[in-house]
């Protein structure tokens, strides 16, 4: 009885809140997931495909998906702790990869890579994080620090001076041409099971993205240096008079986010081989894009928008658009990209998992 | 009191002026050097400024790096100098982009001291790059740029100012397909292009002709130019089943579709082909392995000129490599035409300061006629194309991608395939 009587109230109360923008904004997403189902099914009931061709679609999405997770996750956990968009990640993901490389093509020239390939990946993959945590730290501790307490759009600002200089110092040290990473043999073909099948490096990619990420969030869930990072992104000042070190928490927020980025790129490498100096802008963009999808300040969130994205990207343009006859639909990989994410915050303002954040009184 | 003071010796200052310079105009009149845009001077002493406005950085920097080292073995060729006057060479970046096209053009056309420019590389550089240039009153000829658009009869009057010594795509475009059809013997066909003009309308113009022939062309899809992952778009190819894919597209994005076609189910035996834009050794860099194989319509090295063997020599003793991009020999003779225009058209006053007047010196490139250049002989058209097109098929051999150099003798030919044309 109670219940029912609560429910009522409740649904005046929505029904009160409605302004004439969330009726427009939900006619343009139901437009929208019209669309995307009148595309879909056209697509399907064509059968240009086989299920196959959906496997490697799939497949070919988690792989690219994984990808900006790990970078998305930077991204996210610098935000839920300082509250600000650290622009210049882009950049922390592509030091890692290109000097790596120097280490890659030391390896291959030398023979090495082809006669301990483990060995080799895991070398790689230790510079390629060491770099790119080194440049998080510095970044933090150079760029970020000194202006803390100062208004949230001057550390934006700074990020994206932070993300120019970085581009062009690495242009600098490795000239402005690119470089492309030697193959790993042990890490060409495929597995096959019958018609199905995946790459080899792709499910090394998704498989070592998948440990990278539980890892993580174990790290951040169950640890107690994971439960100071929480508290301090809950709260600075109290967890600060709780007695806990407030800059290491947050110079640790920047060695995770530097690690995962630092992996993320020699799997970047390793999937696509071409290294620049400018190669971080558009994952960059799009990891970014993958932290505010799932809820930026939430670690699952990102993950979940992450691998969201790269799915879309791969299987959208062909699902959504091929059966409503568009031409060349991967021109437009993008934009469906950047139109699911419009279709996620009009029905999720705060993303999929994200939660209205306590408004601090600043 | 005061204020008609004033007047009066504004007005005397006025009188003054005009008195000072109606003799001194009367004194210039021996030498008069008129043009409806505009003159430039060049004080004695002073260089021949000329500008280059090339891709010669990213990832598609060998193609504008290459170009730029055909201008400057130009002009040591000239002995650095014309009509006595030494040259200077400016270059602007254009990113292979339109927006770094038009960046750079603008920067060039605020420099008031830039004779003519030389450029630009990528056919999307020049679209909104040359209108800025020519409304400036420079002139440019592009080495590389092979849209047909660009010389085009409808491609309006902001373009008066562009020429070309590279080839208009509508030829290569042609050869390619007559070569897949013809040689290859295959009926079904694949294009990727990257939104570019010269990758649009060169596949444009392959899949029209293909078709023509009697072919089907079973796709003709479009990545972006910064895009990694291809293998989705490939996999969609993949269900028409194409046996050759032309992809005529730049360095980066090339070099991820070689690599990955060869990933995709289906695609493992298709042909590869793809045009001049990644005839480079950074390609292959790129494209690493799975270069091997593949095919290239490009300019025909072997049908060039006489000179050309000297230029190589030249080239390699200069740099200490071989050519990396196909359009040196165009850069080259692009630089020639200028050289030759700013010669008719320039004229030293007795005070020894060189006139050359901008709307003259642009009419005079479009008058060039039979220039023997290191590309065939040169004839400016009506729409400012000055080629003499020769393109041929190149095949990636293993050697090739082994020692990183792009094949220096085409395997076939239209010229070679039919003798009987008069060349």
């Amino acid at each position: 009885m109670w219940g029912e009587k609560n429910k009522i109230f409740m649904l005046k109360r929505w029904i009160e809140r409605i302004t004439p923008t969330d009726v427009v904004m939900w006619f343009i997403g139901g437009a929208i997931l019209l669309l995307i189902f009148w595309g879909s099914t056209a697509t399907l009931t064509a059968k240009t495909y086989t299920v196959y061709h959906w496997f490697d679609f799939i497949i070919f999405g988690l792989a690219q998906g994984s990808i900006y997770a790990l970078i998305a996750m930077g991204y996210t956990m610098v935000y839920g702790i300082l509250r600000m968009i650290n622009f210049a990640h882009s950049e922390v993901f592509m030091s890692g990869p290109y000097t790596a490389y120097y280490v890659a093509a030391a390896f291959y020239s030398s023979g090495f890579l082809d006669q301990y390939p483990i060995f080799s990946l895991i070398m790689i993959f230790l510079v390629s994080m060491a770099t790119s945590t080194l440049i998080a730290v510095l970044l933090e501790r150079i760029a970020y620090r000194p202006l803390r307490t100062a208004p949230r759009l001057i550390p934006l600002i700074t990020a994206i001076g932070a993300s120019f200089f970085l581009q062009y110092t690495f242009r600098g040290f490795y000239g402005s041409g690119f470089q492309a990473y030697p193959v790993v043999k042990i890490l060409e073909g495929e597995w096959a099971l019958g018609e199905f099948r995946i790459l080899k490096f792709q499910a090394v990619v998704i498989v070592a993205a998948a440990i990278l990420m539980a890892a993580l969030y174990t790290f951040v869930q169950r640890t107690r240096l994971g439960k100071a990072i929480r508290a301090v992104s809950e709260d600075k000042e109290t967890s600060s008079l709780m007695g806990i070190d407030i800059d290491r928490m947050i110079v640790t927020t920047f060695v995770i986010g530097g690690m995962s980025a630092g992996a993320a790129g020699v799997l970047y490498a390793l999937m696509f081989k071409q290294v620049h100096f400018f190669m971080g802008f558009i994952p960059g963009i799009k990891a970014f894009t993958a932290a505010v999808l799932g809820g930026i300040g939430n670690i699952p969130g990102a993950m979940l928008g992450g691998i969201f994205l790269g799915l879309v990207e791969s299987v959208g343009p062909s699902l959504f658009l091929d059966g409503l006859g568009i031409v060349a639909p991967y021109q437009l990989k993008d934009a469906i990209a950047f139109i699911m994410l419009v279709l996620v915050l009009i029905f999720r303002p705060t993303g999929i998992l994200g939660e209205r954040l306590v408004v601090k009184k600043a | 009191m005061k204020r008609i003071f004033i007047l009066s010796v504004v007005c005397a200052v006025a009188l003054c002026l005009v008195a000072v310079s109606v003799p001194a105009q009367t004194k210039k009149e021996a030498f008069k050097y008129e043009d409806k845009i505009g003159v430039v001077k060049i004080k004695k002493g002073d260089p021949i400024h000329l500008a280059c406005w090339m891709v010669v950085a990213g990832p598609d920097a060998s193609l504008g790096t290459d170009t730029k080292r055909g201008v400057e073995l130009a002009i040591e060729d000239k002995g650095g100098k014309i009509l006595g006057f030494a040259v200077k060479l400016s270059v602007q970046d254009t990113g292979c982009n339109a927006e770094g096209g038009q960046a750079a053009a603008t920067k060039l056309a605020a420099d008031p001291t830039i004779v003519a420019a030389i450029g630009s590389n990528c056919s999307s550089e020049a679209k909104p790059g040359a209108p800025i240039l020519w409304k400036a009153g420079i002139a440019t000829v592009s080495p590389s740029n092979t849209a047909p658009f660009l010389t085009d009869p409808k491609r309006g009057p902001e373009y008066d100012g562009y020429l070309r010594t590279a080839h208009n795509d509508k030829v290569q475009g042609a050869v390619a397909a007559e070569y897949a059809f013809k040689q290859l013997k295959v009926k079904k066909a694949a294009t990727i292009h990257d939104g570019s003009p010269y990758a649009e309308q060169l596949q444009a113009v392959f899949a029209e002709t293909f078709k023509k022939l009697g072919g089907t062309v079973t796709a003709q899809e479009a990545v972006a130019p910064t895009d990694t992952d291809m293998r989705p778009v490939l996999t969609k190819i993949a269900t028409g089943k194409p046996e050759i894919i032309y992809y005529p597209i730049f360095i980066a994005a090339g070099g991820h579709v070689t690599r990955q076609a060869k990933e995709v189910k289906g695609l493992e035996k298709t042909k590869l082909m793809s045009a001049d834009g990644t005839f480079s050794p950074d390609f292959i860099k790129a494209a690493g392995d799975t270069a091997v194989g593949m095919y290239h319509s490009s300019p025909d090295f072997s049908a060039f000129g006489a000179g050309y063997k000297t230029f190589l020599e030249k080239h390699q003793k200069k740099y200490g490599e071989k050519p990396i991009a196909p359009f040196h020999a165009h850069g080259y003779d692009a630089a020639m035409i200028v050289f030759a225009a700013i010669e008719k058209v320039g004229k030293v006053a007795p005070d020894g300061t060189l006139h050359i007047g901008r709307k003259a010196l642009r009419d005079a490139l479009y008058a060039t006629k039979n220039l023997k250049g290191l590309t065939g002989n040169l004839t400016c058209g009506e729409t400012g194309d000055c080629a003499d097109p020769m393109i041929a098929i190149y095949q990636m051999t293993a050697e090739n991608v082994k020692k990183q150099v792009i094949p220096d003798k085409p395997i076939w030919s239209p010229a070679v395939a039919a003798p009987a044309k008069k060349k």
